[in-house]
């Protein structure tokens, strides 16, 4: 028997993702370009058991998420960008109570409610900086329909390992095309689960930290209770002001994934080894970026693409060793005003120039813009 | 590099582009053994809009997921044939409906009309299916997937009540392009 | 035998934050008077809030408790009833929380029907922030932010509620403290969105800027307002001006959002877990 194939939206896909990673939990609100998402999670969740309901507004989805996930559940959300703006109130909650959970995001045209049909790159920065206050982020660019469905499975594992809030951030290009999908076979991709507690209820804490930087999760209503606050806590889950414990709890948070970059830090490297150009791109630019680089190879130009595929925490050291390694230039493409482009600026120390192409007018970035770049360099 | 077929399905929200784009794409990726990416633009109105679905089909990888030069392009208005026909690659191929493309563009381009939207409502039966109709003549314009294969992509996403109906838009479509270009 | 309170209360957690005067202690204990008479498991039972001085109250009470974001709580109690219906979901908190940053998702759980008890207590001002005027506030009364008088009409939850589609308002006040129990044993025991609004008192930030000149003047003014509906029935409106209704004020049967659920998953084939 050959393995299930089918032809998909990447929203469809990112949906059928999360059932293999064993989401039972989906609440959301309509927004374009995500609403696929929903759609889908409504007909399948409850052919399984699994609950999904449409709240009110953004911020109740994110709340209802948060319970659900709570109560044990593997939950997801998808939303796009004013969506993901209201959202972010309780991104900062799931992260300092440490709550597993997926919120899958579709870049479209920003600020504001912007182009909701056209596609953009331009929430990245949002996904780190849109809560306030310093807390871990992590975050997914898939750029195909497969990847969108196997990133949103590493998407739950991730939370799930490290009991923290991750984005799946496909542009509105990956979410709405439609590609051949090959389904996995069960088993045949590894499905994380939460850690839960092995002490006995009596002296379970959320947050307790003797099992390392991720302490176990139990659930709401199990045989085991606790507290769970959005104030800075100890590790019993209570409110403290006690500035030595605020402050340690503060780092390991932020720890939990910055000290596990290699684990979570996914990238591909296209034609790298005697590359003189790297492109840096993500997502649709990163098709477009390839196929720049494939003629620009047929041109005798020594190309190569530097894919990111986890876009938070930055892939800062890889990009540093190619730039110590040394190119001639680097170039990102991007459907925003440049937010990529300074962070690459910024980890390769100046080591090698940085050309950035920026595009927001809805329209994708085509390979010969990308071509007509490498040539600039000289 | 692998050889890369780009077409075009463009025209107005509400006359089933997309869905033309994604059985074309389809037929390509799943019966055909090729590689297809299927991608559409439209504004927010759901009907009347301009809209418009991509359809790249490759014997390798598909990386950039839109049109460059299109190699086959179906306009169903007038305003999509006089946007769109410029990225129309030299000897490409152009399907018009005659009806409702009156001016027909210039280029280094084969022109094959036929009435579309009239064919579907008077010879099949329903004006719904002009889409249909429309991918019949496009499948035998490009050659890029057999007939057969794509039949059958058209009856795996149409519901029972309507398979003869639409196997019947797709046949008369694949014949009427067919005769037109003769 | 005096009633034990500290069988639901957390060991270590008191005292409360609450001032002296204030009326959310009476309130808990009704609440936790509630609990007993049901008897409530303290692990199969959420207590859920959202931020003020009444949300704190979750953190006292030993049952799984979850201090939300501010205006929050009915949307997480929302996911946490959905995922896990045979939990009992206790809301607490107060009018700004429930009624202004959290109108929306208060106004949609009552519509959803979804089988909870929310406990909103209402004293008129956000406390914690130091007395600013709040949804409840009294047309012409003080707070931090009106002081030459509010210029906004007020809301009265409990038609809020009715209004939203609550299935199940009832309201007392923090002087009827023997009453507070068995409204919330009621509301429990109802199957449905329900809500009880204690009037309360907020001595520190609401009493002295609009004279009341101690606690006990402000508890008087809730013993004078408050008219049983079943009082009220044989008053006269001119009897009743100014006066305001306690009691069970409304309770219909209609069906619940959690079982309707549950009847999708059985149209689309599922079983649940």
């Amino acid at each position: 028997m050959g393995k299930k194939v089918a032809f998909l939206q990447g929203n469809e896909a990112a949906a059928h993702g999360a059932l293999y990673a064993g989401c039972n939990f989906f609440a959301g609100y309509p927004i374009t370009p995500s609403t696929e998402v929903a759609e889908v999670l409504s007909a399948e969740l409850p052919k399984i058991g699994g609950k999904f309901i449409q709240m009110e507004d953004e911020i109740g989805a994110m709340a209802a998420l948060l319970g659900g996930a709570l109560a044990g559940s593997k939950a997801l959300t998808s939303t796009s960008g004013p969506g993901l703006s209201l959202k972010q109130e309780l991104i900062g909650y799931g992260c300092i109570a440490e709550i597993p959970c997926v919120i899958y995001n579709v870049m479209r045209g920003g600020p504001s409610t912007g182009m909701p049909t056209g596609p953009s790159q331009s929430d990245v920065m949002c996904a780190k900086w849109g809560t306030h206050g310093d807390h871990p982020a992590i975050c997914l660019v898939p750029a195909s329909v497969q990847e969108t469905y196997e990133e949103v499975i590493r998407a739950f594992n991730l939370s799930e390992k490290y009991r923290t809030p991750v984005m799946v951030m496909p542009d509105e290009i990956v979410a709405h095309m439609r590609e051949r999908i090959v389904f996995p076979e069960k088993g045949e991709i590894e499905v994380i689960d939460r850690k839960a507690p092995t002490v006995p209820p009596e002296q379970y804490k959320p947050y307790d930290t003797s099992f390392g930087d991720v302490p176990p999760l139990a659930a709401f209503g199990s045989e085991y209770r606790f507290h769970v606050t959005g104030l800075n806590k100890m590790q019993d889950g209570f409110p403290t002001t006690k500035a030595a414990v605020v402050q340690e709890e503060e780092e390991r948070q932020v720890r939990k994934v910055e000290g596990n970059v290699d684990d979570i830090v996914k990238f591909e490297e296209y034609l790298l080894d005697d590359a003189e150009i790297v492109v840096v791109a993500f997502g649709s630019t990163s098709r477009s970026a390839r196929y720049a680089v494939n003629e620009a190879r047929t041109e005798g130009i020594k190309a190569g693409l530097f894919r990111i595929i986890t876009y938070w925490p930055f892939p800062e050291k890889q990009l540093l060793a190619l730039a110590q390694r040394g190119v001639k230039a680097f170039i990102t493409p991007e459907m925003n005003l440049g937010m990529t482009h300074g962070l690459v600026k910024g980890c390769t120390e100046g080591k090698a120039p940085v050309l950035g192409i920026f595009r927001v007018d809805g329209e994708p970035i085509n390979p010969g813009q990308i071509l007509d770049k490498m040539k600039e360099v000289k | 590099m692998s050889k890369r077929y780009e077409i075009r399905f463009s025209g107005a929200g509400g006359q089933g582009l997309i869905l033309a784009g994604v059985i074309m794409a389809e037929a390509a990726s799943i019966y055909e053994g090729l590689q297809a990416v299927q991608s559409q633009s439209y504004g927010p109105e759901a009907r009347g809009g301009s809209s418009k679905s991509e359809v790249i089909i490759s014997d390798g990888p598909i990386d950039y997921p839109k049109a460059t030069i299109v190699d086959a392009l179906l306009a169903l208005t007038q305003e999509a044939a006089d946007k769109y026909s410029v990225d129309l690659k030299e000897g490409g191929v152009l399907l018009i409906d005659s009806e409702l493309v009156t001016k027909q563009p210039k280029g280094n381009f084969k022109v094959v009309s036929f009435p579309i939207t009239s064919t579907a409502k008077n010879e099949v039966g329903r004006e719904i299916v002009t889409n249909i109709v429309a991918l019949g003549a496009m499948v035998a314009l490009t050659g890029m997937i057999t007939r057969e294969n794509a039949e059958k992509a058209v009856l795996a996403r149409v519901p029972e009540a309507f398979l003869e109906l639409n196997k019947k838009a797709f046949n008369i479509g694949y014949e009427k392009a067919l005769a037109a270009q003769a | 035998m005096a009633f034990d309170y500290e069988k639901y209360i957390r060991p270590g957690k008191l005292p409360h934050i609450w001032c002296p005067g204030c009326g959310h202690g009476i309130v808990m204990k009704g609440m936790i008077r509630a609990m007993d008479t049901l008897g409530l498991e303290k692990n199969n039972t959420a207590i859920v809030s959202g931020i003020g001085c009444a949300s704190r109250l979750p953190g006292y009470i030993d049952c799984c408790t979850l201090h939300t974001a501010h205006g929050r709580a009915a949307a997480f109690a929302t996911g946490v009833k959905l995922a896990k219906p045979e939990m009992t979901v206790i809301l607490v908190g107060g009018d700004g929380d429930g009624t202004a940053i959290g109108g929306n998702h208060f106004i949609h759980a009552c519509r959803r029907n979804i089988d909870m008890t929310y406990i909103i207590m209402n004293n008129y001002i956000y406390g914690m922030t130091g007395g600013q005027f709040s949804p409840t506030t009294p047309h012409m009364h003080k707070a931090s932010t009106t002081p030459y008088g509010n210029p906004d009409p007020s809301f009265d939850i409990a038609k809020l509620a009715i209004g939203a589609g609550a299935t199940f308002v009832a309201r007392g006040t923090a002087f009827h403290a023997n009453q507070i129990d068995k409204l919330i044993v009621e509301a429990i025991q109802h199957k449905g969105f329900s809500v009880v609004e204690i009037l309360d008192d907020c001595p520190t930030t609401y009493g002295r800027r609009n004279k009341f000149k101690s606690v006990i003047e402000m508890m008087n003014r809730l013993k004078e307002v408050a008219v049983p509906v079943k009082a009220a029935e044989k008053m006269t409106p001119e009897q009743l001006a100014g006066k305001v209704l306690t009691g069970i004020l409304y309770k219909e049967d209609k069906p619940e959002y959690c079982s309707e659920y549950q009847k999708v998953i059985e149209r689309a084939g599922g079983a649940a877990r």
